[in-house]
């Protein structure tokens, strides 16, 4: 695929290795924030190939893992009413909440449907108008703007069947959070690329300056990896710290400014729970008061959360870097995809899936082969 | 979540802001895609798209670059893409 395959080139991944290999005088603890990066890292044998000078701990950005549990419970209770349509993306349907997933809930007789974009989900409100469309809202910045067109568009076709779950949440103040843990290892950050083409990366000035690090804005293919990864490792090797920009082909400073638009046109900035970190300030988006009318908990009524019943998962250590998957006793045991404890095992950005899958066999990746 | 893959405008079906879509390419199977985010896109060019909406244009004279100077960094390779 053009513009893919050429940051695939292994020849060129190799001689960056080498590169960082001999720019490196320590071994430096970088955080890869978006659990696409995750997985791109695992599957290329980066981690295993740069392990004697760059420990790579992994981030929160795995939207599917920070969504509340008593959102999805919310989901899930919301999809068995009888006229309702529950639709949200894949990866959203396999995540347990305190009382199963909604996949769980589609076997027990919901009408539950994954969509490839939240647009999909207008246009199924348009086509069935005699059922409740509700569109279960998650992801990071990069996600926000589609839902926002989804919610605008429904706005201005006049739609009445159309509603949110949203469970928006925003990269920057996980990882203020992340800083101000008196427990923080992380010296320098790749941020989410994909997040930056929408928010573009000028609002990391700020963080550089409070915290003191270093932040690549980094890509998911190998290569562009190793850029990211490079440039942390030459700012802190020189003492420079500042924002770099490594994914110049999608990324601007001021970021994508009609996407913003329609992220303030339809949200605003709160407080929020995330899954594992608890309230997190300004961390959330919610629907703006004039599109209230478009919330499904005001449409359908809040339903009481419950307790979390899975206790068990160390979700909050593995998003927080703290610990690797392979940490937590549970891994790979009673803890599998088929059967997990917790969204990092479900989700094809969770770290604990990344591991269990590429984990053992990182001496075939193509990096780490020598 | 946040996965985005690029593909090429060939045709747009529709040009009200809100509503913008256009058919993009990719390895030769074309899909309608929203373009509310990239309404200056032309046709021919790259924009990297998620969850069916495009969010950004690709400046594909910066992807030379990078890769021209990345080039310059590794010797000659007959080996295969990741």
């Amino acid at each position: 695929m053009k513009l893919v395959d050429e940051f695939r080139d292994v020849a060129v991944a190799r001689r960056l290795v080498e590169d960082i290999q001999q720019r490196a005088t320590r071994r430096w603890v970088l955080m890869e924030v978006c659990g696409g990066q995750t997985h791109s890292l695992l599957r290329n044998g980066i981690d295993a190939a740069l392990a004697d000078v760059v420990e790579l701990i992994h981030g929160p950005g795995c939207p599917v893992c920070v969504t509340p549990a008593e959102d999805i419970d919310l989901a899930c209770q919301l999809a068995q009413q009888p006229e309702v349509i529950l639709s949200s993306f894949g990866d959203m349907l396999r995540v347990p909440g305190n009382a199963g997933s909604l996949l769980d809930a589609k076997t027990r007789g919901a009408d539950v449907r994954m969509v490839y974009s939240p647009l999909d989900a207008v246009a199924l409100a348009q086509r069935e108008p005699q059922r409740q469309i509700i569109f279960f809202a998650v992801g990071f910045e990069t996600t926000a703007p589609t839902t926002a067109l989804a919610v605008l568009q429904a706005e201005r076709l006049g739609l009445k069947n159309f509603s949110l779950i949203v469970s928006h949440v925003r990269v920057l103040p996980a990882m203020e959070l992340l800083m101000q843990a008196s427990d923080n290892r992380v010296q320098g950050f790749l941020a989410a690329g994909h997040v930056c083409t929408v928010t573009g990366f000028a609002a990391y000035d700020d963080f550089v300056g409070e915290f003191h690090v270093p932040v690549a804005v980094t890509g998911f293919e190998p290569v562009d990896l190793l850029v990211g990864i490079r440039d942390c490792v030459m700012q802190l090797e020189s003492g420079r710290v500042e924002a770099t920009n490594c994914y110049g082909r999608s990324v601007r400073r001021s970021g994508n400014a009609e996407a913003q638009r329609v992220i303030e046109q339809a949200y605003a900035i709160s407080d929020g729970p995330w899954r594992g970190f608890g309230i997190v300030p300004r961390g959330v988006l919610r629907l703006r008061p004039e599109l209230q009318r478009f919330d499904a908990t005001q449409r359908f009524g809040v339903i009481e959360s419950r307790p979390c019943l899975f206790n068990e998962c160390r979700a909050p250590d593995v998003l927080s870097g703290r610990i690797k998957p392979p940490d937590c006793r549970h891994f790979g045991a009673s803890c599998v995809p088929e059967t997990p404890l917790g969204a990092p095992m479900v989700s094809s950005e969770g770290a604990c899936a990344a591991y269990y899958r590429y984990g053992g066999h990182t001496a075939t990746a193509p990096l780490a082969a020598k | 979540m946040c996965l985005a893959v690029p593909g090429k405008v060939v045709r747009w079906l529709d040009r009200e802001p809100l509503f913008a879509r256009a058919e993009i390419e990719f390895e030769g199977v074309r899909r309608v895609c929203h373009m509310a985010c990239v309404p200056e896109a032309e046709l021919g060019e790259f924009v990297i798209v998620h969850a069916g909406v495009a969010i950004s244009r690709v400046d594909a004279a910066e992807a030379q670059q990078l890769l021209h100077e990345l080039r310059s960094l590794s010797e000659s390779s007959e080996e295969p893409s990741l």
